[in-house]
């Protein structure tokens, strides 16, 4: 598979959050506007990036049977990492509206996947591109969702008001409105793959 | 390269490896971003006793801790003494934190000597975007529910539903009253250490 095929892979056949359904949590969780889906999606990217990168190179040095511990502790370590610079030079609204999910990417299923399906069996190279292909289908997915959620829910897209706010509809930035935008969303990208 | 064995040695001596190696990362990293992430939270202090104070050349004093039982559970309030330049005493602004809608809310505020508010600003919330997280703005001078001028030492603030003078943010009482309540506690505090 060459290196663009890869990445169009994540992108559109296994956009992980249209086709795979991964990661689901941070999906429905942080989507509430279109700047924090965003934020997130680059976020698991980065670290998406850099575990994939790691795991690829030391995939030899490994021996099968700890290799999920191993896995685990590199992918926690990048996340740790990654908290520890946003606290420090992020800026202070995606930080605070971040924060709590940080963490949490160590327990995304998109990671750990990645690494167990790609990144254990490809060359570093090709898992960086898995890394970028995967992290930039997350991220389109969120960013659409936190899009569509702000617009109906808040009348803003990234922060400028665009609708008065009589005409807010506020069960969309509620976590029912999750739920409905993505199942929406799910149906339009399947009609248009199929197409 | 040959995958190496799953043979006990093996599995202990990677397991090991990989822990010393990436403590000793993290270590590193923590270690470069301490500093930046202590100055960080100083100046989004001071910068947010300037804003509640309305004074630009607020001098503050050595925080004051207080710690009380409310309802059964400890809260703490941070006083920060201000004076301005002459050094003349312009009031206290008080940090304090309620449970509100989607976990802590901290907030931090001004009060002049007679406990008038001068102003305040949320340090710390997790209220729902586009309803509790108004907050914010909402009590603000120009908001809606302005709460600024308003004395806690003649009646405590409270929404209109409970019988008070401060409307209260469109569909979040919940967040509303956790913010009031933290107001009030924040004077009752301030007025104790007095």
């Amino acid at each position: 598979m060459s290196n663009l095929k890869i990445l169009l892979n994540g992108l559109i056949k296994e956009n992980p959050t249209f086709m795979l359904f991964l990661g689901m949590c941070p999906t429905l969780a942080t989507t509430t506007s279109a700047i924090n889906g965003l934020s997130m999606g680059l976020a698991t990217m980065a670290v998406l990036i850099c575990t994939n990168f790691v795991i690829s190179c030391i995939k030899n040095i490994t021996p099968d049977m700890v290799r999920i511990p191993v896995f685990i502790v590199v992918i926690a370590a990048f996340v740790t990492i990654l908290q520890m610079f946003m606290s420090a030079y992020a800026p202070d609204s995606i930080n605070k509206a971040l924060g709590i999910y940080i963490p949490l990417i160590v327990v995304n299923c998109i990671i750990l996947g990645r690494a167990e399906s790609f990144a254990c069996k490809n060359t570093p190279i090709a898992s960086i591109f898995d890394g970028i292909g995967i992290g930039l289908g997350f991220t389109c997915g969120l960013t659409l969702l936190g899009c569509v959620r702000e617009f109906l829910g808040a009348g803003s897209l990234f922060g400028v008001v665009v609708l008065p706010e009589t005409t807010n509809i506020l069960l969309f930035v509620l976590p029912p409105g999750a739920f409905l935008t993505l199942g929406y969303l799910v149906a339009i990208f399947n009609k248009l793959k199929s197409e | 390269m040959e995958k190496l064995k799953s043979s006990l040695p093996n599995m202990v001596g990677v397991l090991v490896g990989f822990s010393i190696i990436i403590g000793g990362l993290l270590a590193y990293v923590n270690h470069i971003t301490e500093g930046p992430i202590k100055q960080k939270e100083q100046q989004t202090l001071a910068a947010g006793i300037k804003t509640v104070m309305q004074n630009n050349n607020v001098r503050v004093a050595d925080p004051e801790t207080l710690n009380q039982t409310i309802d059964g559970k400890n809260a703490t309030f941070i006083i920060h003494s201000c004076s301005d330049n002459s050094g003349k005493n312009i009031g206290s602004a008080v940090e304090s934190t309620t449970n509100g809608f989607g976990g802590d809310l901290q907030v931090l505020v001004g009060f002049d000597n007679n406990g008038k508010i001068l102003g305040y600003t949320i340090l710390k919330s997790s209220e729902t975007p586009g309803l509790g997280a108004k907050a914010g703005v909402w009590f603000q001078k120009n908001g809606k529910g302005n709460i600024i001028s308003m004395n806690p030492k003649d009646k405590p603030l409270a929404v209109s539903k409970d019988g008070g003078d401060v409307d209260a943010i469109t569909a979040s009482t919940i967040t509303s009253r956790a913010f009031l309540k933290a107001i009030n506690q924040a004077y009752a505090a301030y007025a104790k250490k007095k």
